[in-house]
């Protein structure tokens, strides 16, 4: 086993080798411009944009014709949201989301408010989760756009997105879903879930950093998006510039290979997850699940560690690589906005870890990861104040804090 | 962010990680923080007949900043007298330990844990004194 170990695959992935491998001759032998439409430079690397177009679609049953390329889902998140507010603002101003969206879904959203849309932040359940009954009353005759997440990215909750669907389809809303945690990981068809905009990532799924894809309905009913960004027309002119081939290639081969395993590496993943899950709470009490208990993407496990502050315990198992929702570890000294709209109390949000793991993760370094981060709590209880207080029967709640 | 070597040294070996007795009329306690602020510190000094301090504990809940600020922290204060304590300034944990501008705030939550431990040990100490003064008047 080698260290440092990764569990942050929900942040990002390595790039697979055979996806590297598709991607290399784009570099340097066929480099041309997928727009040059009158040399074999040009054909050969429109005809493997093309098919890592259909490799794209088909994680998601739709055409190859309504896949846009972009530098990520950050961006396609922008042409969708903005893109759709700026075409649609003729047949009304208000957007629907919820609170727990990425921040690259909210703060489109708060923009568009500043530039006279309203937009209704739905909160979510104890598990956050939106329910479809919040959309539909949500929903105005002003209402234009409903963009809510397939897979959470901090707690993995997953939405019930075929039911929002169908109800923005009886509503004739536009419904956009941010699925970069989910992409060619879960099952998605975006005809029976009702999906109209689509926004996926390459490096969360193997494939490399700096390409991502929007999906954009064609037909019932053709959805419109105002460009972000100006030039060239390319992309049915809704996303102008030169196409990152290489990258296009690496995430066409991605998104193939891992539709190829789906079904095996969602069973391999929930067991694997499973066996840290267990493996936490057979040893440590006072320790709670974060998120949904059973609709969740198979590779994330969000825990709360009672008494002990999640930067240090991170520091307790450095050559573990996870990630906390602890304030300590960002620059705002707010801990998570995501645990927060789940009705964490700021204790348990600073207390929080989230591994994620992926294709290269193994049963050994799971183990080893239980052993480590269950020695680093107990060792850190010790050292806790809190825990002290809480042994000798002192309700936490009902101290009063010399706060600071 | 990496940390600095002092602070990973403190984090791993703590210094005087433990509890004193908090009824014992020599020894002091400060707890400051809140748990939703993310750090919590309980400093406890323990102290002689002549007011220097012979012992020191702490136990932190907070990143690895706080943990290594208040171990220091104990290191520091013992053998001073309590007015020396005192004297011990946050930008000094600062330095010692090269705290990075975003982990000021844990070198302060341990000048303050020292601050109100010392507190704490000289209102014992006033209220023993004047409960001595009361036992002897009433002879």
């Amino acid at each position: 086993m080698k260290l440092p170990i990764y569990m942050d695959y929900n942040a990002t992935t390595p790039v697979d080798p055979r996806v590297l491998e598709a991607m290399m001759p784009y570099f340097t032998q066929d480099f041309g411009n997928a727009a040059s439409r009158n040399h074999e430079f040009g054909w050969t690397a429109e005809d493997a944009v093309e098919k890592a177009r259909e490799q794209v679609g088909a994680a998601i049953g739709a055409s190859s014709k309504e896949i846009i390329w972009t530098s990520g889902a950050t961006e396609s998140n922008n042409i969708a949201i903005k893109g759709v507010a700026n075409m649609y603002r003729e047949k009304g101003n208000h957007i629907i989301t919820d609170v727990i969206e990425h921040k690259a879904v909210i703060d489109p959203a708060k923009y568009l408010e500043q530039n006279g849309f309203r937009v209704t932040f739905l909160p979510v359940d104890k598990h956050g989760m939106v329910h479809p009954e919040q959309v539909r009353e949500a929903m105005t005759d002003e209402t234009i756009l409903v963009s809510i997440m397939h897979g959470n990215n901090e707690v993995g909750t997953i939405n019930p997105i075929g039911e929002i669907g169908k109800l923005c389809k009886e509503k004739d809303v536009i419904f956009h879903v941010d699925a970069c945690q989910t992409f060619a990981k879960q099952p998605i068809d975006v005809e029976t879930m009702g999906i109209d905009l689509l926004s996926c990532s390459g490096h969360k799924i193997y494939g490399p950093k700096g390409v991502g894809a929007l999906y954009v309905r064609r037909k019932r009913p053709r959805v419109r998006c105002e460009p972000v960004i100006h030039g060239g027309g390319h992309e049915r002119g809704m996303r102008s510039g030169t196409l990152n081939v290489p990258g296009i290639v690496g995430m066409g081969k991605a998104a193939e290979l891992c539709v190829q395993s789906q079904a095996e590496e969602i069973a391999r993943v929930t067991r694997l997850r499973d066996r840290l899950k267990d493996g936490l709470f057979n040893r440590l009490p006072e320790i709670y699940l974060n998120g949904h208990p059973t609709e969740r993407i198979p590779n994330n496990l969000n825990v709360s560690f009672l008494y002990v502050e999640g930067e240090s315990l991170m520091m307790g198992f450095s050559d573990i690589a996870v990630s906390s929702g602890s304030a300590c570890t960002s620059a705002s000294l707010e801990p998570s906005y995501v645990l927060k709209a789940l009705g964490l109390g700021d204790d348990l949000a600073h207390s929080s870890i989230r591994f994620s793991i992926g294709r290269f993760t193994t049963q050994e370094e799971i183990d080893y990861a239980v052993e480590r981060v269950c020695a680093a709590v107990e060792k850190l209880r010790e050292m806790s104040p809190l825990y002290e207080m809480a042994q000798e029967g002192i309700d936490l709640s009902k101290v009063q804090w010399a706060a600071h | 962010m990496a940390y600095s070597s002092k602070v990973v040294d403190h984090y791993e070996h703590p210094r005087n990680v433990g509890s004193l007795d908090k009824n014992d009329v020599n020894v002091g306690t400060g707890i400051v923080g809140a748990p939703e602020c993310g750090d919590v510190m309980k400093l406890q000094i323990k102290c002689d007949a002549a007011g220097r301090i012979v012992d020191a504990k702490f136990k932190t809940f907070g990143c690895g900043s706080a943990i290594a600020s208040s171990s220091l922290a104990t290191e520091w204060v013992k053998g001073k007298t309590v007015d020396e304590a005192l004297q011990i300034k946050n930008t000094e944990i600062v330095k010692e330990l090269s705290l990075p501008p975003v982990k000021i705030h844990c070198s302060v939550l341990a000048e303050d844990a020292i601050r109100a431990a010392i507190e704490d040990y000289r209102s014992k100490q006033s209220r023993l004194a004047g409960a001595e003064t009361a036992a002897a008047g009433s002879r």
